[in-house]
């Protein structure tokens, strides 16, 4: 198990409200191994941004325990052991692509040199080369969110986690940033944590999916995909395909009749 | 150009309104000087009067024009721009002080804005109390500070300015306030996720994020830090300036000389608003926020 890269033990999150406390996550467990690819479905209310966040240190889980590369969420984040994707791509309006791209890297103390050839390298890993002195105002929503994964794959981290990252987008940009997501994925061997409300877009891309029900937000069903790596888009028309979005949708309902 | 006809027609009317309210204010002297002659006026006769009063309770604009071109233009053309007659030097005296305070309190008000969004106790504290500050009336306390400076041997430059501050920061405090609390959640948790510094947070993220709201701060601060300046003058009138050009005005019943000197104090704070709009432009295009 030391290939285990982020380990969920009973964790739950209560957030106290004046109207009661709310559930956000009750008695998770789940483990999550190098170089998976990891969708968490389920609809708003669910949990599945809560339990992304708590990977990231961003929220902080009132029970249970949560380890990501083996350490705390908090350590991990202090090592910047992952990279994260907002919903929205946040790029800033006074930097350019490039300067964007490079902001992490400043933060993190990279040298100017290495800082210039990352940058070329993540652009070219989204296909924005040439890009780097736009500013953000002058591409569309597909590429600034491009420029985001590439903001997130800039630094040294194993782990990519990303929020609905294309919740946002229109379905025809979203088939390609997806072929692309995969590409991605299968070249830099990263481990990807994937939070998204489409079964097919789940289905699409994952190795394993989570699905999770509301109130209070816990797993409904994991689900490991039979699919193979090598996944053109065309493979969405397949049976197989088609039963594994079947067990989700019926997950996916299980879990709203419950509530 | 579509514009123009709409701002010319403002500018008529404010004229009209302006020699309408002047003919109306003014004709009791022309009446009272007819009757004590004996003679009497016709209308026309009363309205042309009232437009060469030597000390009209309303001058009009004429008038006005007049004074301003003799104590600016026409001094220049006789090579005595700095008289002490003369506009330009009441307003050069203004516009000193002026911008000493205006750069003192942009740099006061930007100093406690990094202090009230970093330090939750000062946010608490010292708000309040910037509020409370503008809520006395500064013609009250300035001749105060005015004196108590000046008893401390202070140099009456930096006394004026101290009173421009003291108008100027407060707009800039709020603004920049509100500017660098402009990054949103998502901003501030990304900064999180890769671990950055409160120093880097700031440079990085709160301080570029806070330029539009500082340009706008300093719009309201350069005008406000005039009005200080003009409002010291009152108390300091014997260094001149155009607040001390409306007091021997008002001493001597010379109307035209105190709206000249208004108009004078008003087209300074334009021509700065102005510039500051400039600055605004050009720095925001640079950064790459103005599309």
């Amino acid at each position: 198990m030391n290939d285990t890269v982020i380990s969920a033990e009973n964790l739950s999150l209560t957030f106290e409200t004046n109207d009661g406390p709310v559930h956000a996550l009750k008695d998770i467990n789940l483990d999550i191994a190098k170089g998976e690819f990891v969708s968490f479905i389920g609809p708003s209310g669910c949990g599945k941004t809560t339990f992304l966040r708590c990977m990231a240190d961003l929220e902080t889980p009132t029970g249970g325990e949560i380890t990501v590369n083996g350490v705390t969420p908090r350590e991990a984040r202090k090592s910047r052991a992952y990279g994260y994707v907002f919903q929205a791509a946040g790029l800033y309006p006074w930097r350019t692509i490039g300067g964007n791209i490079r902001l992490p890297l400043e933060i993190m103390g990279y040298s100017k040199e290495d800082q210039a050839r990352r940058v070329q390298q993540v652009l070219e890993l989204v296909e924005l080369d040439g890009f780097d002195r736009k500013f953000p105002w002058q591409l569309s929503g597909g590429m600034q969110q491009r420029a985001s994964i590439a903001r997130a794959l800039a630094f040294d981290a194993d782990i990519l986690l990303m929020d609905e990252p294309f919740g946002a987008l229109d379905e025809i940009v979203r088939d390609h940033l997806n072929e692309q997501l995969l590409d991605l994925w299968a070249r830099t061997e990263k481990t990807i944590g994937f939070v998204t409300h489409s079964i097919p877009e789940a289905v699409y891309l994952s190795t394993k999916i989570v699905v999770m029900s509301p109130r209070p937000g816990r797993i409904a069903d994991v689900i490991d995909s039979p699919l193979p790596k090598e996944r053109p888009l065309e493979i969405r028309d397949t049976p197989e395909f088609i039963e594994i979005a079947h067990r989700v949708r019926d997950g996916l309902r299980e879990g709203h009749a419950d509530g | 150009m579509r514009n123009v006809l709409p701002v010319l027609t403002v500018v008529l009317a404010l004229f009209a309104l302006w020699y309408g309210g002047a003919v109306l204010l003014n004709k009791n002297w022309s009446y009272d000087k007819a009757q004590r002659a004996g003679v009497e006026l016709s209308f026309s006769e009363m309205v042309k009067d009232t437009m060469t009063q030597e000390k009209p309770r309303l001058p009009p604009p004429h008038q006005v024009g007049a004074e301003l071109w003799k104590t600016t233009g026409a001094m220049v053309q006789r090579g005595r721009a700095f008289s002490k007659r003369s506009l330009i030097y009441h307003g050069w005296i203004t516009l000193s002080s002026t911008v000493l305070g205006f750069v003192f309190g942009t740099g006061l008000g930007i100093l406690l804005a990094i202090g009230i969004v970093h330090n939750r106790a000062m946010d608490k504290s010292v708000m309040p109390w910037i509020i409370a500050s503008q809520t006395i009336p500064i013609l009250a306390i300035a001749p105060m500070i005015v004196v108590v400076l000046a008893s401390a041997q202070v140099d009456d430059l930096i006394a004026k300015g101290v009173i421009s501050m003291y108008l100027s920061f407060f707009p800039v405090v709020v603004g920049m306030v509100k500017g660098l609390r402009s990054p949103d959640h998502m901003q501030m948790d990304q900064m999180r996720t890769w671990n950055a510094s409160r120093g880097q947070t700031f440079w990085k993220l709160r301080l570029p994020a806070s330029a539009p709201y500082l340009f706008a701060s300093l719009k309201v601060g350069i005008a406000a830090s005039l009005i200080g300046a003009v409002v010291a003058e009152l108390s300091l009138s014997q260094d001149g300036g155009l607040g001390a050009r409306m007091l021997v005005g008002s001493y001597y019943g010379q109307t035209i000389q105190i709206w000249s000197a208004l108009i004078a104090a008003a087209t300074l704070a334009a021509l700065m608003v102005a510039l500051i709009g400039l600055i605004q432009t050009v720095t925001l295009k640079r950064m790459g926020m103005a599309q």
